[in-house]
């Protein structure tokens, strides 16, 4: 936190000689004497589990492309030779394929935690839209690293989200060429996209950087939104939270185990088991389900320039969402009107999910005439956008919010607060 | 009031969290109009500690040998893969599988394309355990022509790239000579298949009740040979055999993989024990 005062006193000569010209050692020292809220819920481990999330993507990803072939002829098959023949690359391939989605799933946790405790208001603000650059390089990271294997969805995924680009009136189709590197999705395509999932999570690291940073200089949030004001309410970082994170790590890796070594294919989709064939559209074009969403909204409109700009407009939200919500109060653990609309939100985030997954025309609710999935997502669409863009703004205005308490020390220990706490 | 609105949010939610988790639960298609219900296999292999059943591996490669292997190829099986550690002929004589002599016999049973160093003829020669299995056709276009236009696709994944995975490719194989819907017109070289997507299949139907002759097969069951009769060859037998094999093909490394992880989960349990109880420690005397 800012003005959080360094205690590191070098004990050698060396370390002295070292603090005095690039004092790495008081950095470090710093991160883990860093003062943390007492109160942080389990739902604040989930920065800790993201940047393992990341460093394990990049050793197995460095690992892989060892022996990937980025060329249409053999990219199906150099992935089938890792699996196959690669030493340890049965073990490393669905590590890396299953963590993407792990990540995913770590990463809309975190996003939600954020959305809950008004995590993204003042002073956080940056902090939080350095949060939202990292989650669209993450998507763009993971739609690259899917075209790699050359399956046919990975080949008609890539087709059609490229195909976006083309929708772009009057530059459309120069741009979509360009980003090919020829008049359809070929080997220049994968070479580049190669190229650039290699890239592109180095530059999500340098951001997750500026995110720490940013992190450690507004201080933590916590669940009830109350700054800390004195020595009682924080804790140092070590040993209470890398105790707490390494617990919760844990856990989430059993969950990680379980998918890598039982369910290896359970989060992917069968038909990325055929070789890509440009001649033959599979019956279905569905995205890895971390897209789903996005995918429901592309698709809840007719035009498919309105698709697309729905779609970016539905993460372009996320970045002003600061200065949508008006509401001085960040948790909604005092915002009793908000509270509920922001559970129906996550319900209706969910519903996107389905129906993005689903055939648009084909019934999802029986009720009525029976509601499609194209009418749900238009629904869902609505609600998703009303949320930033009316009911945040409004409630900001006319909520009354519930009393809080004055700190964090007085939250946790109620009359007791002037016990001393360690 | 407002805490019943929170109630219903909530349920809202968890319903929602059901609804859209049911999208992974496997829905493939059975001919959209068709009666015909897929029969779930207890393959030896489900479930986390479930293993390949090496009989039915190794009756299925013979079931391919003798009868798939007409038009299908397995594009990502060597003849050494049958030797590995986990597939069907895996002897802990034969460490490197390119001295297994069932390896070394099957591979000297296909025939090979190779260039004569010597000459630069094509010519013809015995397989050996580093060979890849051969392609069958020259082509895709050979393949086609052979087979009223229909590609027979490499089979050495299939298990994987179809969503029923083994339930599918097992009743594929079982689900002919069902009557046809009135609506669907079967042209020339198509066969009726509820199990395929519409309906219809350019695979004629591959098997026929003792189609081939099973041997007997001899596995070593911690060092004592066991001799396990030859179970007659009707179609469901050799579809479930074929099936397994087709199983291993798509996963070679499964037993490895769930013998880790079973290694690893028990692992993770215990240090997430371990973490529970220094995390207790740790804030004894803290209040939060
Ligand atoms: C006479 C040639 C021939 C033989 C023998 C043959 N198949 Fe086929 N098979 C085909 C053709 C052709 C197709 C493509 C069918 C189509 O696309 O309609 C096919 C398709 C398949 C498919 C894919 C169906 C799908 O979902 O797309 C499987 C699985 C399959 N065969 C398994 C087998 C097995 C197992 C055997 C051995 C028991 C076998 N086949 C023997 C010609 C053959
Ligand atoms: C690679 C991905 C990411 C990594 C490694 C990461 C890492 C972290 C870490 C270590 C923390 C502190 C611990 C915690 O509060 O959980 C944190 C806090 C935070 N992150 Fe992230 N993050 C990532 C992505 C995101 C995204 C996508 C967003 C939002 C769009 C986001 C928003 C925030 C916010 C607002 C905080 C402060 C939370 C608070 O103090 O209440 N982060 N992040």
């Amino acid at each position: 936190m800012a003005g959080h005062p360094s205690t590191y006193e070098p004990q050698y000569a060396a370390t002295r000689w070292l603090d005095q010209r690039l004092p790495v050692i008081r950095m470090g020292a710093d991160f883990m004497t860093f003062p943390s809220p007492r109160n942080l819920n389990y739902w604040w481990t989930f920065g800790g589990i993201l940047s393992l999330c990341l460093v394990s993507q990049i050793i197995t990803g460095i690992i892989l492309a060892m022996h990937y072939v980025p060329h249409v002829d053999m990219a199906f098959d150099s992935v089938q030779r890792i699996r196959r023949d690669v030493p340890f690359g049965w073990l490393l391939q669905p590590m890396h394929a299953v963590g993407a989605s792990m990540f995913f799933l770590a990463v809309y946790v975190h996003m939600f935690r954020g959305l809950y405790y008004g995590s993204y208001k003042a002073p956080r603000e940056l902090l939080w839209i350095l949060g939202c650059v990292i989650y669209l390089v993450m998507m763009a990271t993971a739609f690259l690293g899917y075209t790699l294997p050359w399956g046919q969805m990975s080949f008609w995924g890539a087709t059609v989200i490229t195909g976006f680009f083309g929708a772009v009136p009057v530059v459309g189709e120069s741009l979509q060429q360009w980003l090919l590197g020829g008049y359809s999705v070929d080997n220049a395509t994968l070479n580049r996209f190669f190229a650039l999932h290699y890239l592109l999570p180095f530059v999500i690291a340098g951001v997750v950087g500026l995110h720490i940073w940013a992190l450690h200089h507004v201080g933590q949030n916590n669940p009830i939104g109350v700054t800390p004001k004195t020595k009682t309410d924080t804790l140092a970082f070590h040993p209470f939270y890398t105790v707490k994170d390494a617990f919760a790590l844990c856990i989430f890796l059993l969950i990680f185990a379980y998918f890598i070594f039982y369910q290896p294919d359970a989060l992917g989709h069968s038909d990325n088991y055929i070789p890509a064939d440009p001649l033959k559209t599979p019956a279905h074009i569905v995205p890895e389900w971390y897209f789903l969403p996005f995918y429901a909204i592309l698709r809840a409109v007719p035009d498919k320039l309105a698709g697309i700009l729905l779609m970016f407009a539905a993460i372009v939200v996320l970045f002003v969402l600061p200065w949508l919500d008006t509401s001085k109060v960040r948790s909604m653990r005092f915002r009793p009107v908000a509270r509920p609309f922001f559970f129906v939100f996550i319900f209706f985030c969910f519903i996107l999910g389905w129906c993005g997954a689903g055939n648009p025309d084909d019934v999802a609710v029986p009720i009525g005439k029976g509601l499609t999935f194209k009418v749900l997502s238009q629904i869902s669409t609505a609600y998703y956008f009303a949320y930033f863009l009316i009911i945040l703004p409004i409630l900001g205005m006319t909520e009354k919010a519930k009393e809080r308490p004055v700190s964090i020390t007085k939250s946790v220990l109620g009359d007791h607060a002037a016990a001393p706490a360690e | 009031m407002k805490l019943t609105i929170n109630k219903i949010a909530l349920a809202l939610s968890a319903f929602a969290v059901l609804a859209s988790t049911s999208v992974f639960g496997v829905s493939y298609a059975a001919g959209a109009k068709s009666e015909y219900k897929m029969e779930h296999v207890h393959w030896h292999f489900n479930g986390p500690r479930g293993s390949y059943d090496r009989a039915a591996v190794q009756r299925g490669y013979q079931v391919y040998r003798e009868i798939c292997s007409a038009c299908h190829a397995l594009d990502y099986l060597s003849f050494r893969h049958l030797g590995d550690k986990g597939g069907p002929y895996y002897d802990k004589a034969y460490k490197n599988p390119n001295d297994n002599p069932y390896v070394k016999a099957f591979a000297a049973d296909w025939t090979i394309k190779d260039i004569d160093s010597e000459t630069g003829d094509v010519i013809e020669r015995p397989g050996t355990p580093a060979d890849k299995f051969p392609s069958i056709f020259d082509n895709d276009a050979a393949a086609r022509a052979s087979n009223g236009g229909a590609l027979p696709p490499d089979l050495s994944v299939i298990v994987a790239a179809r969503g029923g995975g083994a339930d599918y490719v097992y009743n594929l194989l079982t689900a002919y000579g069902l009557d046809a819907p009135k609506d669907l017109k079967l042209t020339g070289g198509l066969y009726y298949n509820p199990v395929m997507e519409g309906g219809a299949i350019a695979m004629a139907p591959p098997l026929a009740d003792e189609l081939i002759e099973y041997a007997p097969i001899e596995v070593n069951d911690h060092g004592t040979i066991k001799t396990i009769p030859a179970p007659v060859a009707t179609v469901e037998q050799m579809a479930k055999d074929v099936t397994e094999f087709l199983a291993w093909s798509a996963d070679p490394k499964m037993e490895q993989r769930k013998s880790l992880g079973f290694a690893t989960m028990i692992y993770l349990l215990i240090l997430s024990v371990l973490l529970y109880f220094s995390y207790k420690a740790v804030w004894r005397d803290v209040e939060h």
